[in-house]
């Protein structure tokens, strides 16, 4: 299946803004993550398709993973 | 030994009172809210002789505390028609707290039709007419101030919109680098200008110390403090490193960014106007990425922004500017967002209400959709230079939307809804339709657990647990808005459990009291609730604490989110 994952802010840092990901199918956010060399510790917000998830969210087919650190701002 | 200074421009004089012992532990918006309902009438016109001004510096300014010099400015506003209280960094708060003056309040309007300036120092406040800087925008006034007084001298001072009484005028705090920092919202600048108080100038030499009865004790306080503000990621880093523009990526992905007059909620340029490519930029032109508004501010997340020239243009630049005049005007040229931030310093208006105005008249028609080149005009030739048509652009998006029979009209209350979509971020919604200010995102900022993660989290997208959650906030938020610290300083306190015991130990060592967490709990509660019966006083009911019909006729995109809170609902906020 194929997925798009969007880093923002440090985490683009030695990485990317944007990528599309050739996965099997049942792949969680977790693996991604794990994967791209980050921390469970360093994730500030996951969201999927523009929704909150949690790491451990299975993802589908054409979804869209956006991965953050803690950021604020107001 | 702390006082009151009054102003009173009836007859130009002036007088210096003892603190009442009712007032003592007020500070910052406590004090400004307390002042402003006990003295002015709430059915009073704003603009006339029996409104006040009121500036006060937080209970923690002046003293070593990091992020503590913020300045509260309050009076009823001719915006919103409700009690204001509008917050800014900048030199003043810090000058006025070493002169010993708790508040000063402007009372009256002159007779005659002359313009003045106050001068503060330690002889008290002298009334001087002004001649020479009267219709001057505020960089050439406060050049013109720093060459006749020096250039050590606080200055808060109004622009063209602010002398010819615009709702949306701000009123401009001179910061450690002589730009610009504002009361932005609820058009306090023509408060100022209804007075005909062009600017007022602070001289702090000869000023001692802020006394500090405890200083031990203050000083380990102030160190667990300050360690909370650099642990945290967003205060520590995130804030430092991008701004508080970090913010158009994670809104636009969530759906939150309002787009195109509050009609989507992604913006497709968002890229190209966000808090990353924004520092890139930064780095790129050798501008500065961090920066701070007040001695002490150890966050920094202000900037210093430059052109291609590597020549400067803004600084203070804010993720609520650049989302109005970006993604809610379908502007994706940062240099040109840039340019009409400083133009709105320059010209003395709220860069938040100016924004969400542009998104109206752009679809009043007024401009087109994108064109900043003819923002940039209008900007400088028609509300800088008051025409007709400026005068009903400069009185912000209601007024606008009034004029033009445009029916998509984001206020609350008349104040612009900034930067986030109620529909999507609901809890935020709560905030901007509860809000004794008019709709204020800082008032109970719901984004830092409805999005952000910080403080635990509640979806935005559902109903859920968004009224407490707002409520919470709004009375946090009223307490920290009466110490003189920043707003961010919210996001440790959120998250890390030593950072609040010691803001309270450092208010507890300044004064040698012994407040607890519950005292702070219920000083924001009495604030909230003096600021509410003010605005009933002043003919507001539960009605008036409502979204506009369209965000309970229109969904928006991408999640076809809509406002779907009863009126009853809604109203839950007030009881506690």
């Amino acid at each position: 299946m194929q997925v798009t994952v969007k880093l923002f802010a440090t985490f683009r840092n030695g990485r990317f803004k944007v990528t599309s990901q050739e996965l099997t199918e049942g792949t969680g956010c977790r693996t991604i993550v794990l994967g791209l060399g980050l921390t469970e510790e360093q994730i500030g917000v996951v969201l999927v398709n523009g929704r909150h998830a949690a790491l451990d969210q299975v993802l589908h087919d054409r979804d869209t993973l956006a991965l953050f650190p803690l950021v604020g701002g107001g | 030994m702390d006082k009151i200074i009054r102003i009173n421009m009836n007859d130009l004089s002036t007088s210096t009172e003892t603190v009442p012992a009712a007032w003592a532990g007020l500070g910052g918006r406590g004090l400004t809210s307390t002042i402003v309902a006990a003295e002015v009438p709430p059915t009073c016109h704003a603009l006339g002789p029996n409104n006040k001004l009121v500036f006060a510096p937080g209970l923690l300014t002046g003293t070593p505390a990091a992020n503590s010099g913020r300045l509260s400015a309050g009076a009823k506003s001719p915006l919103t028609g409700t009690i204001k209280e509008s917050n800014a960094g900048g030199t003043a708060a810090q000058m006025l707290a070493r002169l010993d003056i708790k508040a000063l309040i402007i009372e009256g309007i002159p007779k005659e039709d002359k313009w003045y300036s106050l001068h503060v120092s330690m002889e008290g406040v002298a009334i001087r007419e002004e001649t020479e800087l009267v219709g001057k925008w505020n960089f050439a006034v406060i050049e013109a101030i720093e060459a006749r007084l020096g250039k050590k001298t606080g200055i808060l001072t109004i622009g063209p919109a602010g002398e010819m009484k615009m709702t949306a005028a701000n009123i401009s705090v001179k910061d450690p680098d002589s730009k610009i920092r504002s009361h932005g919202r609820g058009g306090l600048g023509a408060v100022m200008g209804s007075k005909k108080i062009k600017f007022i100038s602070i001289d702090d030499q000869g000023a001692p110390k802020v006394p500090i009865a405890d200083p031990e004790k203050f000083k380990t306080a102030a160190r667990v403090f300050a360690k909370a503000l650099m642990d945290h990621p967003v205060s520590g880093e995130g804030l430092p490193t991008y701004g508080t523009n970090v913010l158009v990526n994670i809104l636009n992905e969530a759906g939150g960014l309002p787009t195109r007059n509050f009609t989507a909620g992604r913006f497709d340029g968002a890229d190209k106007i966000s808090g990353e490519t924004m520092h890139d930029t930064i780095a790129a032109r050798g501008g500065k990425v961090k920066h701070g508004c007040h001695a002490g501010c150890i966050i920094q997340c202000s900037q210093v922004y430059h052109d291609q020239q590597g020549k400067y243009v803004t600084s203070g630049f804010e993720y609520e500017t650049i989302w109005g005049l970006g993604a809610d005007c379908c502007i994706d040229n940062l240099d040109d967002i840039a340019r009409a931030d400083s133009l709105m310093d320059d010209i003395g208006i709220d860069s938040i209400e100016t924004a969400v105005m542009f998104g109206v008249a752009m679809e009043a028609g007024i401009l087109p959709w994108g064109d900043s080149k003819e923002m940039l005009r209008i900007l400088t030739e028609e509300i800088g230079q008051g025409t007709p048509l400026g005068r009903i652009l400069g009185g912000g998006a209601g007024s606008v939307g009034k004029t033009y029979g445009v029916t998509r009209v984001p206020v609350v209350k008349n104040q612009g809804i900034p930067a986030y979509d109620p529909r999507s971020v609901k809890g935020i919604g709560i905030t901007y339709a509860t809000s004794t200010m008019g709709a204020d995102h800082t008032a109970g900022y719901t984004i830092a657990t409805n999005i952000l993660n910080v403080g635990g989290y509640v979806d935005p997208l559902k109903k859920d647990g968004q009224v407490e959650l707002s409520r919470n906030l709004q009375i946090a938020t009223a307490a920290v808005d009466s110490t003189g610290m920043c707003i961010f300083i919210a996001f440790p306190a959120l998250d890390i459990p030593e950072c609040l015991p010691a803001l309270i130990d450092m208010i507890n060592a300044r004064f040698g009291i012994s407040l607890t967490g519950d005292d702070v709990t219920n000083l924001g509660k009495h604030i909230l609730k003096v600021e509410h019966q003010f605005n009933i006083e002043a003919g507001f009911s539960n009605i008036h604490d409502r979204l506009p019909e369209f965000f309970t006729t229109e969904t928006v995109a991408p999640h076809n989110a809509i406002w779907d809170f009863s009126g009853d609902e809604i109203d839950e906020f007030w009881n506690f």
